[in-house]
């Protein structure tokens, strides 16, 4: 700051603009405050980059998150230093575990106030430390360029995730010295691995091409890869004819009407796609990571199954699961590989394995019951899920959810045939990720149909997101399925804390058609079944965001469901009885 | 409620680094975040431009965790590479310590003449006291260490282990 600016010479908050826009950044989700001011400045009236306001710094996160997922392109966050930071952190933890591009500004105090305990002072770095994929702290406005290209290149190459710029205010201010080049300015560093060794593709289909009951297990990597990776898994089930199933993260990898389709597996997923992966003899993982929701109890895991694991990131494999085969690369490029090395193969003969998981599917393990026990009238939450699928999915809508009952519902029961359409928070598990996701969905893609499945509770976490869509003018829809209570603290209580509903209802709440008015939405409230379809196309014809409170039975439980420390072939399916208490070891499990 | 443990055995890991501002902070957290042990810990940077770190690690877990923790770090954007001395086959480990010892009479000769056969040097003496400077493996620090205690050990400051392959090329 001493020297005094030559006018062709950029600031710090210039050039980081600047570099904003050739990485083709089209909007910062953020939110002002004083060690971002210089950046806001350079905002003011700028033609390429339009700024977003959100009305809390997670939403910040969560609505780059969004749109990251819906358009594979990195999300972008401003937020000031201090609680700026702090209150994105948790979007950016969600990022890091759903492997989300995500590139965070931070504003931090001037360099000479850090470690001063200064106003509105947070360790930005220390703290997204282990929740983000790097992080910087920039100190000399020369690295900034550098940072920046470096930043973008991390967060979205090899296994995409959130990376953290933490930039203090006198750096913002301050013109780079001519004769300090940076030492950043060739930065090769960070080169993963893509493709596959011939010889591990050779082992991989020759295993497969041996299969008798091979199962494809599919995750968010596919997404994370590309549009193309969704293709060429297509094409190769069509050439091995293996069956699919696939992650909550993963839903939309492969198409929900194919005959071949399991459904997703895992806790709540389906019993045809569990028992598939318990007695299969070739496992193919491609890009999902054995997470503890997928696998139940590990060691009744698929015992009798040889594993391929093709993951981008070498951590995920062996970490959970031991496999024979670890591939390290690019799900796109090693399923290329693939097929080109199948050529004229043919697989076995997969038809005794497809009449076993036909037998499977005839227990029909989605099947719930018609009506609840405590209120008849009310409508089932899963028929109403089933109901706006039937009503929208030839406008291949994008859903975001917020986490719970209504999410797993949302991933059982709407279909999703196409990539980049499902946005919901697996690892962390965030509430309140829905409604901002749906407005960064809303932004990258702005004639699609974009709808957040919700639960009462889920939705206030980040309720105050309804400004900006108001502020926006951003035609989302907030589909509440309302059943007064955090639906699955309560299922879980129900299993293991013989119902004793410890806090789980959801006392107190809005009027969620006034609230939506009061924000200039549309309120729409759907109380019988009578109501659902007409509900449902009020919300579709309304040119403008909606929120719809659909008032569900309130006892629904979501299942099929693995309870925590089972099998996968010790499933609750409907018609169990879910009411009781657990050992302790199965009550530490989460 | 049991809680589980397994059985660990000992590995020495090289992890070479991109020495930038908050990089050791970086692995240390990696290790407590993980639930992984550190035995010991060494940093230097070992590049004319002070560009590049060599960190040593001892850990000690079960197999399928070794790998874990070789996997993280090499996840890690500053590392660049992760080389596990234990499984990489013949290699040298050494520690140095400095151990200071005070008392008189029969016990200071004594203490000199372990200190003669260990080949450990006197680095600073009064006439009651010794610095001894020795550098070893890990296990002859400690047997040292264990002579001297009954001969007026008064304090003792171990670097931790740094180790390298046998032979003509890096790892």
């Amino acid at each position: 700051m001493s020297e005094q600016p030559k006018p062709e010479k950029q600031t710090g908050a210039a050039i980081l603009t600047q570099c904003l826009v050739e990485q083709g950044v089209e909007f910062v989700f953020g939110y002002p405050g004083g060690a971002v001011l210089p950046i806001y400045d350079e905002l003011f009236g700028h033609e390429g980059l339009r700024h977003i306001l959100v009305r809390h710094e997670a939403g910040a996160a969560h609505a780059a998150e969004g749109y990251a997922r819906a358009t594979g392109k990195p999300g972008v966050v401003l937020v000031t230093s201090g609680p700026g930071a702090t209150n994105a952190v948790t979007g950016i933890a969600d990022a890091f575990m759903d492997s989300i591009p995500m590139v965070v500004i931070t504003g931090q105090v001037p360099t000479a106030l850090i470690g001063t305990d200064a106003f509105q002072e947070a360790d930005t770095v220390g703290i997204t430390r282990h929740c983000t994929k790097h992080n910087y702290l920039v100190k000399d406005p020369a690295d900034l360029a550098a940072t920046i290209e470096e930043a973008f290149r991390i967060a979205s190459t090899g296994r995409p995730g959130p990376v953290v710029v933490d930039i203090p205010k006198d750096v913002q201010i301050a013109v780079p010295s001519m004769s300090r080049a940076s030492k950043l300015t060739a930065s090769h560093r960070y080169a993963p691995q893509m493709a596959a060794s011939p010889e591990q593709i050779i082992e991989a289909i020759e295993m497969i091409e041996q299969a008798e009951r091979p199962v494809l297990y599919t995750g968010g990597g596919v997404i994370n890869s590309g549009p193309e990776a969704s293709e060429l898994l297509r094409r190769f089930q069509d050439i091995t004819g293996a069956p699919v199933t696939s992650t909550l993260m993963g839903l939309g990898c492969f198409p929900n009407t194919h005959p071949d389709w399991l459904g997703m597996l895992g806790m709540h997923g389906t019993f045809e796609a569990n028992m598939a992966m318990n007695r299969c003899d070739v496992m193919v993982c491609i890009g999902a990571r054995f997470d503890d929701r997928v696998t139940g109890r590990l060691d009744a895991f698929s015992p009798d199954s040889k594993k391929i694991h093709i993951d981008i990131d070498r951590s995920s494999i062996n970490k959970n699961v031991p496999v024979d085969l670890g591939i390290v690369g690019d799900c796109a490029t090693v399923l290329g590989q693939m097929i080109e090395a199948w050529g004229d193969r043919r697989a076995q003969d997969l038809g005794e394995w497809k009449a076993r998981i036909a037998g499977w599917r005839a227990r029909e393990c989605l099947a719930y019951p018609d009506k609840s026990k405590k209120n008849p009238q009310a409508i089932m939450p899963q028929k109403a899920v089933e109901r706006l699928y039937a009503l929208t999915h030839e406008r291949s809508p994008i859903i975001t959810t917020e986490v719970g009952q209504h999410q797993m519902w949302a991933a059982q029961y709407f279909g999703f045939d196409k990539p980049n359409k499902w946005l919901t928070s697996g690892g962390l598990g965030t509430m309140g990720y829905g409604m901002p996701a749906a407005i960064g969905a809303q932004l990258g893609h702005p004639d699609a149909l974009v709808i957040d499945i919700a639960g009462e509770a889920s939705i206030q976490m980040n309720i105050q997101e309804l400004g900006t869509a108001s502020q926006y003018r951003l035609p989302i829809k907030v589909f509440i399925l309302n059943n007064e209570y955090m639906g699955m603290v309560r299922q879980w209580q129900e299993l293991t804390y013989e119902s004793r509903y410890s806090n789980s209802y959801s006392d107190s709440l809005p009027d969620f058609v006034a609230l939506a008015e009061a924000y200039g939405w549309k309120g729409i409230r759907i109380q019988g079944n009578d109501e659902l379809d007409a509900g449902i196309e009020a919300m579709l014809a309304h040119d403008g965001p909606v929120i719809v409170d659909c008032c569900v039975a309130q006892d629904a439980n979501c299942l099929p469901m693995i309870p925590s420390g089972a099998a996968h072939t010790e499933m609750l399916l409907y018609g169990d009885q879910v009411e009781g208490t657990m050992d302790d070891e199965a009550k530490a499990l989460v | 409620m049991k809680i589980k443990s397994a059985a660990s055995e000992r590995h020495v890991l090289n992890v070479t680094v991109d020495n930038e501002p908050g990089i050791l902070a970086k692995i240390t957290g990696l290790f407590t975040a993980r639930g992984y042990n550190i035995d010991s810990l060494t940093v230097a940077d070992i590049s004319d431009d002070h560009a590049i770190s060599r960190i040593t690690v001892v850990t000690n877990g079960p197999p399928e965790v070794i790998d874990q923790i070789e996997a993280q770090l090499e996840r890690l954007v500053p590392v660049h590479g992760v080389s596990d001395l234990t499984t990489a086959g013949p290699h040298v480990e050494r520690e140095l310590a400095l151990i200071k010892v005070a008392g008189t009479g029969d016990k200071r000769v004594e203490a000199l003449r372990v200190a003669d056969i260990f080949r450990a040097s006197v680095v600073d003496t009064t006439t009651e006291s010794f610095v001894f400077e020795l550098t070893g493996a890990p296990d002859k620090i400690d047997s040292f260490i264990a002579l001297m205690r009954n001969l007026g050990l008064v304090e003792v400051g171990r670097s931790g282990v740094v180790g390298m392959i046998r032979g003509a090329t890096g790892a």
